[in-house]
């Protein structure tokens, strides 16, 4: 019968990987408190439910949005039919303030600059076709976002090429690495368009420096045709000094904007979502910042693919317009983002185990080095796999986020309940209490215990192939 | 803000710089005209009526009136999980409970002709992204799509932009009534052997837009063994299945599969949208049905970049399971559609218009070949020109469409009220009175080029 396309056969789509094979093994198993107290906890999705009250409450307060009514009249039909893909002016507003007020107001954003799209996944695809042909090369730094291999290459035919970061400066961009992986794109035959950056960064969960971002700006700025793309998703989750900064307060500062006679303003670009620091992943809320005309023109058109529904424009522009609301909203689920990362770091720290010092984000960076049977990556992965079938916590090993150095794990704090993350934490004591234990008595039960281990993980292993199958 | 400084052009990929988002068309001028010097019956009656934009309002007030009736839909009802969980629901498969009501809408709308399974639908932001999607399973770039003409001008951005497949027409006219004809769907198919270009499917849009008909079961029949002997795929995009004016006319390809057992089915695949039947174009919900199961396992996985609202898919869940609503909407719509088309033709014809028999859509395909001053595609446009700024009428050029005979235009009439429809068929009137006493040369306006203009416009392509 009739052939697909090859991006159907190809791999790129990434859902072989261990980040999607986590989650199907939490769907089979899922942690309830009453109705399966021994499940597998959910560690790997980066939600934000700490802050719904705060919605629900605005909602309460305010019926007539949700009913399409606008100061007492329905405006159903005009919504029904608003399918512009300028996108509802009231809403483009409203959200470049809330960007605004997130940065503390140290910026402030053009709403003709907003291009929006249904989610941070559909716009970073969208300024990957804008920006770069097929075979080009985009420079990410490691670890990054699973879901990136998908998301800038399966479409669109680009390459990333990674930035290797490491441990012994706590994962931050050097101007060698960034080099290197430059240099690594040539030797490839790959043109290189440009660098992508997350900042606040997943899954270190850390804001960039000045120095890093000024690095990048540097980089870009001797590179005719080079741009910088900042996915900022994680902005309003910054909940510890140091302050956010935004790569467009450092154009600002550079006097590197629109206004200024330097053409790097048009080449840097900002990413943003909802999803987030909203927690509205389903609503699929999602934008493109650009001073580049051009981009923005294009972008634009590309959005046909992927609006907005009107319906949640308007709501959230209702929501976002009321200043009250945010200014509350904004301070109020930092302070709980702190308080709980403070639960995941303590209670890892009882557990022996320590994570990179973090300021913002919905997980932490968790070094288990001194778990694992040895310093490789197949080691990683013994160790996840007893993570999620032992321990029953899914957290998301480091090689899926493309990590250089094995043994870091992304824990996720903030897609649960207070009491279900303490539940976690002891588990993962008691794990680390009896490993530690058997490691001492190995010398004793040593060739039992490696034969069950073997067995093991070669079942796991025929699984794995299975799953590629499909 | 400031200095004009002229920016050194930054280079940007070849998919951003091409035309091959289609929105640098001529007939853009339409739009500018319209916004400029919009009709209204009291304070612009002179102003320019929009009948270029296939927008369904005629039944706006039955979805008002459930919606009223039913706060549950728009709301999350009282306690907490109703909205975190909507809020938090991600999932590519989509809520299940649209995508049941979804299937069986659509099985209603073929009274119950057809079965669909919804396990089998995909969720996509509109029937613009369906179609995009499908494309890039389907074909890669450079292969080839084979449309029947005239098509809607949007596919020539939805199939082809960021895909790079071609789209190689399949050429129809008024000798047959548009119908696609075998000759013609091989005499594409060779073209592309010439081309040297690997043709992947046929993509049929059935009730078809700008004809406003729809496609006999006979032809279908063709087209699925065309198909089938070529080992290529059928896309049928059926988003004015729920307009067709009786419901016994339009016959889905779902219906013929079943019929042959689902035979060969799994080259078929359907699009479909509520933009059309249910005039909610902003909501951005479409769908994929297929019965290939790795198109629908790859489509759901792509439809992560054009995933529907959460809170869309709840609201559309609540209102498309009311079987009570849904019976007295289809039949209700159909209804008011057939009436609007009636009034619309027999306005036409009292001014010595014909337009092609039609039964479905929100247009109809009318017939102006004799006003042409020369039977060519410029002398098309100037009589479009002419209709727009003296007749001060927005309708669409059979050009646009990629029609292949000169003086077709498609004409909406489901967009206004029925008082400004009597206004535009009023002015049609007088213009062809005027024509036939004398035969004034209208000085031809000057073509909107302007890159600007045209990007204001261009997302009113619909």
């Amino acid at each position: 019968m009739g052939l697909l396309s090859r991006k159907v056969t190809c791999n790129s789509h990434g859902q072989d990987s261990s980040y999607f094979l986590g989650w199907q093994e939490y769907e089979k198993n899922p942690y309830d408190e009453f109705l399966n107290p021994k499940g597998i906890i959910q560690m790997g999705l980066a939600e934000n439910q700490l802050s719904f009250d705060l919605l629900e409450s605005w909602l309460a307060k305010n019926p007539g949005v949700s009913a399409f009514e606008k100061d007492g009249k329905s405006i159903f039909r005009e919504l029904a039919l608003f399918q512009d893909y300028h996108g509802l002016p009231v809403f483009k507003k409203a959200l470049v303030d809330f960007m605004a007020e997130i940065r503390g107001n140290k910026v402030a954003f053009d709403p003709s600059g907003i291009v929006l799209f249904a989610g941070s996944t559909s716009a970073n695809e969208a300024l990957m076709f804008c920006l770069a042909d097929q075979g080009d090369a985009f420079l990410l730094p490691t670890p990054y976002y699973p879901g990136f291999d998908r998301d800038l290459k399966w479409r669109t035919g680009a390459e990333i090429v990674p930035i290797q970061c490491t441990s012994s400066n706590n994962f931050q961009i050097t101007e060698s690495a960034l080099q290197r992986a430059y240099e690594d794109a040539q030797k490839r035959n790959l043109t290189v368009k440009g660098v992508l950056v997350t900042n606040p960064s997943n899954p270190l969960g850390t804001s960039m420096s000045r120095n890093e971002l000024n690095l990048l700006v540097d980089f870009i700025s001797d590179k005719a045709d080079m741009h910088l793309i900042s996915d900022e998703i994680y902005s309003g989750t910054v909940f510890d000094s140091p302050a956010f900064v935004s790569v467009a307060e450092i154009l600002k500062d550079r006097n590197l904007t629109k206004d200024s006679e330097s053409d790097v303003g048009n080449r840097v670009h900002v990413v943003y979502s909802l999803s987030k620091d909203l927690g509205l992943p389903g609503f699929r809320v999602g934008a493109i910042y650009s001073e580049n005309d051009t981009v923005v023109a294009a972008a634009t058109k590309m959005s046909s693919f992927g609006l907005v529904s009107s319906q949640t424009q308007y709501l959230l522009s209702a929501m976002l317009g009321d200043k009250k609301f945010t200014r509350n909203y904004i301070s109020e689920n930092q302070q709980r983002l702190k308080r709980r990362q403070k639960m995941l770091v303590s209670g890892l720290q009882k557990a022996g185990i320590s994570c990179l010092k973090s300021n913002a984000g919905l997980f932490c960076w968790v070094d288990m080095r001194h778990l694992l049977q040895s310093s490789t990556f197949e080691a990683e992965m013994e160790l996840w796999k007893k993570m999620v079938y032992d321990v029953r916590l899914n957290i998301s090993p480091g090689s899926s986020c493309h990590c250089t150095e094995p043994g870091w794990f992304r824990l996720c704090f903030a897609n649960m309940s207070e009491d279900t993350l303490d539940l976690a934490m002891k588990r993962l004591k008691a794990f680390v209490a009896e490993s530690t234990g058997s490691r001492s008595r190995r010398s004793i039960h040593s060739s039992g215990k490696r034969k069950s281990l073997t067995k093991w993980v070669f079942r796991l292993s025929s699984r794995d192939r299975e799953q590629e199958d499909r | 803000m400031g200095l004009e400084i002229e920016q050194p052009c930054v280079e940007l990929s070849n998919i951003a710089v091409s035309d091959t988002h289609g929105e640098n068309s001529p007939y853009f001028a339409g739009w500018k005209a319209y916004d400029e010097n919009r009709y209204d019956e009291f304070t612009n009656p002179s102003g320019v009526i929009q009948m270029g934009l296939a927008e369904n309002q005629v039944s706006f007030d039955l979805v008002e009136k459930y919606l009223e009736q039913h706060a549950e839909a728009s709301t999350w009802g009282k306690g907490a999980t109703g909205f975190r969980e909507n809020a938090l629901f991600q999932d590519y498969h989509g809520l299940k409970s649209f995508r049941t009501a979804m299937a069986s809408f659509m099985q209603q709308i073929r009274g119950g002709r057809a079965k669909f399974d919804p396990d089998r639908v995909v969720l996509t932001a509109g029937a613009t992204a369906a179609n995009e999607l499908l494309t890039f399973i389907l074909a890669n770039p450079g292969d080839a799509l084979l449309v029947p003409t005239p098509y809607y001008p949007g596919f020539d951005r939805d199939l082809r932009w960021r895909t790079g497949v071609k789209i190689i027409p399949i050429h129809c006219n008024s000798s047959n009534n548009f119908q696609i004809s075998p000759q013609a769907l091989e005499a594409a198919y060779q073209q592309a052997q010439s081309m040297n270009t690997k043709v992947r499917g046929v993509l049929i849009t059935n009730p078809s837009n700008p004809l406003g008909a729809t496609i006999q079961r006979s032809v279908l029949e063709e087209i699925l063994d065309f198909v089938t002997r070529k080992n290529i795929h059928l896309v049928s995009d059926e988003i004015y299945s729920g307009s067709a004016f009786s419901g016994d006319e339009f016959v889905s390809v779902a219906e013929i599969l079943e019929d042959r057992d689902y035979k060969n089915a799994e080259r078929v695949h359907i699009v479909y949208s509520l933009s059309k039947d249910l005039g909610l174009p902003g909501f951005r919900v479409g769908t994929i049905y297929s019965y290939n199961d790795k198109v629908v396992t790859t489509a759901r996985r792509m439809s992560s970049f054009t995933l529907i609202s959460s809170q869309t898919q709840h609201l559309l869940a609540t209102m498309l399971s009311d079987k009570e609503f849904t019976e007295g909407y289809i039949k209700t719509n159909r209804e008011r559609l057939r009436k609007r088309y009636e009034m619309i033709i027999d306005g036409l014809r009292r001014a010595g218009i014909e337009c092609l028999k039609g039964n479905a859509g929100l247009f109809c395909w009318m017939n102006l070949s004799p006003l042409l001053e020369k039977p060519t595609r410029e002398g098309e446009l100037e009589l479009w020109n002419s209709i727009l700024y003296e007749v001060r009428l927005n309708i669409s050029p059979g050009s646009s469409c990629h029609c292949s005979e000169p003086g077709w235009f498609r004409v909406c009439f489901a967009n206004m009220s029925e008082q400004t429809l009597e206004v535009a068929l009023d002015r049609i009137r007088n213009f062809m009175d005027q024509r036939a006493t004398a035969k004034p040369k209208i000085p031809f306006r000057k073509i909107i080029t302007d890159q600007a203009v045209i990007d204001m416009y261009s997302c009113l392509l619909a």
